[in-house]
This record gives structure tokens, C-alpha cells and sequence, in this order.
């Protein structure tokens, strides 16, 4: 089946080799990392963790959202899912190569990546993240060729592949709460260190994901025969408002704790993010942005004529996606690390070879979702004939 | 050819992937892991650990800048001060107020305000750090305490860096060949993409020497020993003056203390006649 | 099967080009440019283990080393030829006596486009042993 992603139109390979083009900029940018070290982004002794471990942790959220299609349809026979259960199964995948990605390219020694299958340590979370991510990627790529190389074939998909399709709904879940781990279980990081993490990082995945899903499933009705139905979009366009209220809680749990304790370990980390510290407040205009963006979101999906309307429903995912991708991809991770545990306030931007390298990703991932997409619709007879 | 190609190429290509599988799980098997890296805060055996005499340094010490010296020398640390982004310390000096500034200093007693004190890591008994690294490429060392580094090992995810409450570690963003002068020898530096921090002179203590830094003090600024041996000079001055430790609460259990009674003290009489156990020696 | 012809011969070719490194050494004559090691001159006839052992064995022999003093704290190495204890230490004393890594650790090295990255942090001595 892979042969139908090699065979397209002008636009089809047009698209291909722009994604290449960004990609083989990145790749080179990432040697010169790889042979210099991590000097060339922005990170430094205090804010060691930046653009890509942010990036990381809101994808493995993006993965993880494949599960909102999954669970309905395979656990609750919600059958309107059914035509977008291989496309959820396809960007988890995309996501997932891409959190393996961020990861990589942290790394000061990637040439020693082995080291962390050669010495397991299973009281470290990173050791877990890499299992649960490893085998989440096994599991999509299983579940995905099975079911779409026996819809090829017009068969039913073999029993045995159910109970591993229930598998990976509590093991989406999990790869998000041993991400989440990574970060609440740190004393050093008061920021951090919340039990409401966990549930905050699944509730952004469930708004974010599907959010995604929708605006790519519209955007392949667009350039195809697929349709994945009015229902379905509906019904994804119900899990985001959910999702996304139930998240936009969580943060206001989180400040009111912060706050109104207003001990100062806890509510610095908030200061630095809104208002700045110490005249250090680059990341203030994003936050304030994020906070713009999930009113915007949450007033278009709340209210059910501008949910319904597809041209509101694509503005509302947009700024669903915009607002989580600030919260988790920018702020959360950062302004763990300012202050210090010293409290210094120390800058961090991205440098030019660190968003280069990370857009690069990004385009490794659309790639994927590309690829992996136009093979589903090739077997489905749904590409558009030109 | 017989049969259906496709299905000979799953087959050859599942038992690939399970002879790898295979193997790595034999690899890892016989790998023992040398490492006991949560370590529960032990009374028993060796504890090593390190009493600052806030005491005996002056604001404008000298000292302190011996003590980074001797220390950033011997084991060939880099000095990136015109670059100090990519900045690696091992041992180094903030205010007090930094140094201990969850406790929140208002009023302070006028000796202390400001006062330069030495910071390092502190070799924690319940350290966070080693908790974390996913490959052990960090640990705590069973025979002695000191939460020791393997540079060969070390993937560089930085993720020690990320759980020391203290700041005690730095990484290597490039080379720091370049930044050294006056390369020791004796000592390997490390390589770019590796995390570093203070091994409490393990090296050292293994021939039988005392840590660089406390070597350079000639006046028991710093005291240096087993904390669970009830005859150490450590034990004795832990037991004699009022010492505090960095973010205590966190439940780290750090091994560095640090005097902070009235300099005025310091003309009291000396404690009790000591017996002098080799503290430094017999470590390996 | 299609194509026997060119698939057997194909395969016969391939097979003879991937063990070419097995044969090749055993057809052709002792290469006259094989490196020379200058051998130390500080008067030490004897290395840690024996000369054969050492040529094949010194990698497994310096990562044992490297994990005995690292991760076990362990710095004696007691000889299985000789019986003698030495501190184990690539740069105190592997390089004691073979303190010209140029002509020594490099000749065969290079020769081989071997890069061993011990030299990213142990320091090499500037000895003219």
C-alpha cells in the first residue's frame, strides 16, 4: 500500500517537495548542531529545556487525541466515527515520529540514545515516556495497516485486532500522564509540581487533537472525495468545547491555588509568564494571546449556531489549537525554569537553526500525515480524478 | 519461487525484529546494574559530607575564589566568562540571601548580609537528580554518598539538570576544550553534550587526599569527613555550632551544611579534644 | 523461478563481494606498508597484560577499566601474566610508557581509519617515550 503515496499530481509533488525543501533545511541546520553542540539555540545553564522539549510535550498530546475517535467507535459502536477512525490512527503516528523527534534533536549525546534501551531504569519517567511512546507507535502502526489493508481487500479486520485497538485507548491516556510525570513529580519545580498536571496536559490534548482532526478532515474533504460526514464532525466539534472548558478550568484551579496562597515560589512562575519579571517578559504578549485565542474559541463552540456553522466551527479549532499550542508549546515548559531554583530570571529565545529545525519537524510531520493520508484515500477510491 | 513472497518477507522480517529483541533483553540482563541510585538516607556506613564555616569568611575572602580556583583547575572545568551562556561551574559563590533565598531574608544580621558563600553540589542523601536519569549515567554511590557522574554514559537529556533544586549542574553546550588553559592532565575534561557538576574529589579521595577545595583552607573553613562516624571532626562541629542546609524541607537530605552562629563565637574555646580519624582516605 | 540466469549469478556475485574481506587478506601478500609502532623508550618491557592480548583485546580491556573506576570505584587492576597491580588509567598508565600517541596509538589507528573517542576527554601526555 505504501507504492500509493509515491504517485500523484503536479500539486501532490509540488507539496511533497516544499515540505522536502524545509525539511533538508532543518536537516542541515540539525548537523551543524549535532557537530557544535547546543550552543547554537538559545538555551543556556539555567533555561535548559526550551523550543523543543516544549514541542515534544504538546505533541505527545496530539498523539494522544487519536484515542477521542478510537474510544467512541470501537468501545461505544458510534458509528459515524467510522470514517475517521484510520485518519486520527494516521496523525497519531505523524505525532508521534515527531515527539521522538523533538527528543532526539535535545539530546547532547544522540549518539548515545541506546544507552537508554542498554541501561532501563525504571524509576526514571524518561525511561517510561520512551516505552509508552515506543510501544503507542507500534500499536497505531498495527491497528492502522490492519484495518486499512482489509478495507482494501473489503473484509472484516481479524478478531485478534480488537483487543488490541482497546489497548491503545487506556495507552493514549498513559503516554500523556507519564509525560505529565516527567514534570509533576520534580520538587525542584513548585511550578510544576501539581497533581492537576496530568489531568491538565489530557484535557489540552482532547481539545487540541480533535480540534486538529476536524480542520484536517475539512481540509481533505476540500482537496478530495472524502467526506467524513456532518455527524462526525459535529460530534469531534462537542469533544473540543468539552475538552476545552474543561481545561480553561483546570488553568483557573491552577492560578487560583498559585494566587491566592501567594507563596512566592508558586506565584512567580505566573508573574514571569503575564506580566514579566525582573524586565524580562517575552513571553507575556503569547500568554496574553493564548488567553485571547480560548475566549475567541470558547465563544464560537460554546454556542451551538457558530459550533454547527463550518466556517465559525474552523476559526474556533483554529484558535483551540493556537491558544493550547502557546499554553503547552511555549509557556508551560519555559517559565519552569524562570526564576531558577537561585530565583534569577534568565532570557530565552529561540535562535534562527532552532526554529529552522523545529519547523522541520513540523514538515517531517506533515509529510507523514500527507503520505500516510493519500494512501487511505487512494484505497478508498476517494482521490479526486484528474 | 513456492508460496506467497509477501508473506516470506513478514516472516523473514518478524524474526529479525525478535532475534534483536531477543539479545537486547539477554544485553540488558547481564548488564547489573552497579548503581543503587534512591538510596534510602542511610545511619549506616560511609556518608561523606562538608561543613562551610560562614564564620570564617570575610565578605572580600579571598578564599572563596582559592577555593573556585583550586577546584575548577583540577578538573579542568571550562571558563566561559566571555561566553556565558555555555557558563559550567562546579563550585562558585552567590550572596547568602541567594544562596538560601526561599528563606525569604528581610532582616538579616549584619555579618551575614551579603556574605559571599560557597555553592556547590551537596551530594544529597534522597537526591532527586538520580531519580531521574534514565540511564544511570548519574548515581549515589552506596560505599560513600557521593552522587557520582559517568561521562560515558551520559545521553545529555539534561534532565538531572532540570530536577537539582539547587542548580548544581551545568552541560556542556560546546566543546569546552577551547576554554580551558592550563589543561590538568591528570584529569579528563569532558566532552560537548554532557552534563558535569562536583564529585566531592572522588578521584582524589581515592589516593588519599583531601577534596581541592577544602585543601586550600588552612583554618578548618571547610571540614570535610563521614557524618555517620560519631568521632569525625564533621559530626563534631554539626553537634557544637548551628548549621543549616539549602531547601531542607524538600526532604533531599543534602550532606553540605553551612555555619551560621554569630562570628563573635569564634573566640569561645575551641571544641573538645578530637581523635583524629583519617577522614579523607579509604573512600575507593 | 524467472530470470534464473541473471538471479544466481547476481547472487554469486553479491556473495563473493560481501566476504571479500574474509578472502582478500588470505590471496593477497603481507602489505609492506603495515604501520610500525615505535615502542616506549622509557626502559618498561612490560605492559599491563601480554603483547598479543593487548593487540586484540585492549578496547574490551580499557572499557572494563572504565567501568571498574567509574561506576564500581575500583582502581586496582592486577595483572593476569604477571601478576602485578596497576592503577587502572588510560592516561596515567597506558600513557606512562606510551606517552607518544602519534607514533604509537595513532599509527595503527589512523592505518586502520580507526577513531577511538577516548581523546574528546582523556588528555593525551606530550611525551616523546
Amino acid at each position: 500500500m505504501l507504492e500509493k503515496a509515491l504517485t500523484g499530481n503536479r500539486t501532490y509533488w509540488t507539496w511533497i517537495f516544499f515540505l522536502l525543501a524545509i525539511i533538508g533545511a532543518g536537516a542541515a541546520c540539525w548537523f551543524w548542531q549535532f557537530t557544535t553542540g547546543l550552543t547554537i539555540t538559545g538555551l543556556s545553564r539555567d533555561v535548559v529545556w526550551g523550543l523543543y522539549i516544549a514541542q515534544f510535550t504538546f505533541l505527545v498530546g496530539v498523539a494522544a487525541s487519536a484515542v477521542m475517535v478510537v474510544l467512541p467507535y470501537y468501545l461505544h459502536n458510534y458509528k459515524a466515527f467510522g470514517k475517521m477512525t484510520i485518519l486520527g490512527e494516521f496523525l497519531a503516528i505523524a505525532a508521534v515520529i515527531m515527539c521522538m523527534l523533538f527528543i532526539f534533536v535535545d539530546m547532547g549525546r544522540p549518539d548515545r540514545i541506546f544507552n537508554v534501551f542498554l541501561h532501563p531504569t525504571p524509576h526514571s519517567m524518561m525511561f517510561w515516556d520512551t516505552v509508552a511512546l515506543g510501544g503507542y507507535l507500534c500499536l497505531n502502526i498495527l491497528i492502522s495497516r490492519v484495518s486499512l489493508s482489509c478495507e482494501r481487500r473489503g473484509e472484516a479486520p481479524p478478531k485478534w485486532i480488537k483487543p488490541i485497538i482497546i489497548l491503545s485507548i487506556p495507552w493514549a491516556v498513559s503516554i500523556h500522564t507519564v509525560t505529565a510525570f516527567l514534570y509533576s513529580g520534580l520538587a525542584a519545580r513548585p511550578f510544576w509540581m501539581t497533581a492537576i498536571l496530568a489531568p491538565r496536559f489530557l484535557a489540552s490534548a482532547f481539545a487540541a487533537g480533535p480540534a486538529l482532526l476536524i480542520l484536517l478532515a475539512l481540509i481533505v474533504r476540500k482537496l478530495t472525495k472524502f467526506d467524513p460526514g456532518k455527524e462526525a464532525i459535529q460530534k469531534l466539534a462537542e469533544i473540543v468545547t468539552y475538552a476545552m472548558l474543561l481545561n480553561v478550568f483546570f488553568v483557573a484551579m491552577e492560578l487560583f491555588t498559585a494566587l491566592y496562597s501567594d507563596i512566592p515560589e508558586h506565584v512567580l512562575h505566573f508573574q514571569f509568564l503575564f506580566m514579566g519579571l525582573e524586565g524580562n517578559h517575552f513571553l507575556a504578549p503569547w500568554m496574553w494571546l493564548s488567553v485571547v485565542l480560548a475566549v475567541v474559541a470558547l465563544v464560537i463552540l460554546v454556542n451551538p449556531v457558530t459550533r454547527r456553522a463550518e466556517t465559525t466551527l474552523v476559526v474556533g479549532c483554529m484558535a483551540v489549537f493556537g491558544s493550547l499550542w502557546i499554553d503547552k508549546g511555549l509557556g508551560m515548559v519555559i517559565a519552569g525554569f524562570i526564576p531558577s531554583p537561585l530565583g534569577k530570571v534568565t532570557h530565552y529565545s529561540p535562535t534562527a537553526p532552532e526554529l529552522t529545525i523545529s519547523l522541520a519537524i513540523y514538515a517531517i510531520g506533515i509529510l507523514i500525515v500527507t503520505g500516510l493520508y493519500k494512501i487511505a484515500l487512494e484505497v478508498r477510491g476517494q482521490m479526486k480524478t484528474q | 519461487m513456492d508460496g506467497n513472497r509477501r508473506d516470506f518477507l513478514k516472516l523473514a522480517g518478524l524474526t529479525a525484529v525478535g532475534a534483536a529483541g531477543v539479545s537486547s533483553i539477554k544485553a540488558t540482563d547481564a548488564q547489573a546494574s552497579t548503581a543503587d541510585s534512591h538510596a534510602e538516607p542511610s545511619a549506616e556506613g560511609v556518608r561523606l559530607a562538608m561543613v562551610i564555616d560562614l564564620r570564617k569568611f570575610s565578605k572580600d575572602d579571598a578564599l572563596i575564589g582559592r577555593c573556585v580556583e583550586a577546584c575548577h583547575r583540577e578538573h579542568n572545568v571550562p571558563d566561559w566568562a566571555d561566553d556565558p551562556k555555555n557558563e559550567v561551574k562546579w563550585i562558585w559563590s552567590e550572596d547568602f540571601e541567594t544562596a538560601f533565598h526561599s528563606q525569604e531574608f528581610h532582616f538579616i544580621r549584619e555579618d551575614l548580609k551579603g556574605k559571599p558563600t560557597l555553592l556547590l553540589c551537596n551530594h544529597c542523601d534522597n537526591p532527586p537528580c538520580t531519580r531521574v536519569c534514565p540511564t544511570q549515567a548519574t548515581w549515589k554511590r552506596d560505599a560513600d554518598g557521593i552522587v557520582m557522574m559517568d561521562w560515558h554514559r551520559c545521553i545529555g537529556c539534561r534532565y538531572c539538570v532540570v530536577a537539582c533544586p539547587y542548580g548544581s549542574r551545568s552541560f556542556n553546550w560546546k566543546d569546552p576544550r577551547p576554554a580551558i588553559d592550563n589543561i590538568t592532565i591528570d584529569y579528563p575534561t569532558r566532552m560537548r553534550g554532557v552534563v558535569e557538576k562536583c564529585t566531592f574529589c572522588e578521584e582524589r579521595l581515592a589516593r588519599g587526599l583531601q577534596p581541592a577545595c577544602v585543601e586550600v583552607c588552612e583554618n578548618d573553613e571547610i571540614v570535610f569527613g563521614d557524618v555517620n562516624d560519631p568521632n569525625s571532626r564533621v559530626r563534631q562541629v554539626l553537634t557544637e555550632r548551628m548549621a543549616i542546609r539549602r531547601k531542607a524541607g524538600l526532604g533531599t537530605q543534602p550532606e553540605v551544611y553551612y555555619i551560621i552562629d554569630d562570628p563573635r563565637t569564634l573566640q569561645e574555646t575551641a571544641p573538645a579534644a578530637v581523635v583524629e580519624v583519617s577522614e579523607g582516605g579509604d573512600h575507593a | 523461478m524467472y530470470d534464473a540466469g541473471k538471479i544466481i549469478v547476481g547472487i554469486v556475485v553479491f556473495v563473493v563481494l560481501a566476504t571479500s574481506p574474509l578472502w582478500f587478506n588470505a590471496i593477497t601478500p603481507e602489505n609492506p606498508e603495515a604501520p610500525e609502532l615505535k615502542l616506549p623508550t622509557n626502559g618498561s618491557t612490560e605492559c599491563v597484560e601480554a603483547t598479543e592480548y593487548m593487540r586484540e583485546e585492549h578496547m574490551d580491556l580499557l572499557n572494563l577499566w572504565r567501568d571498574e573506576v567509574v561506576r564500581t570505584g575500583q582502581r586496582d587492576y592486577v595483572s593476569s601474566s604477571n601478576g602485578k597491580v596497576f592503577d587502572m588509567s588510560l592516561s596515567r598508565t597506558c600513557m606512562d610508557c606510551h606517552s607518544n600517541k602519534a607514533e604509537f596509538c595513532d599509527a595503527c589507528h589512523t592505518y586502520l581509519a580507526v577513531s577511538p573517542y577516548c581523546w574528546d576527554c582523556h588528555v593525551e601526555p606530550k611525551g616523546a617515550n
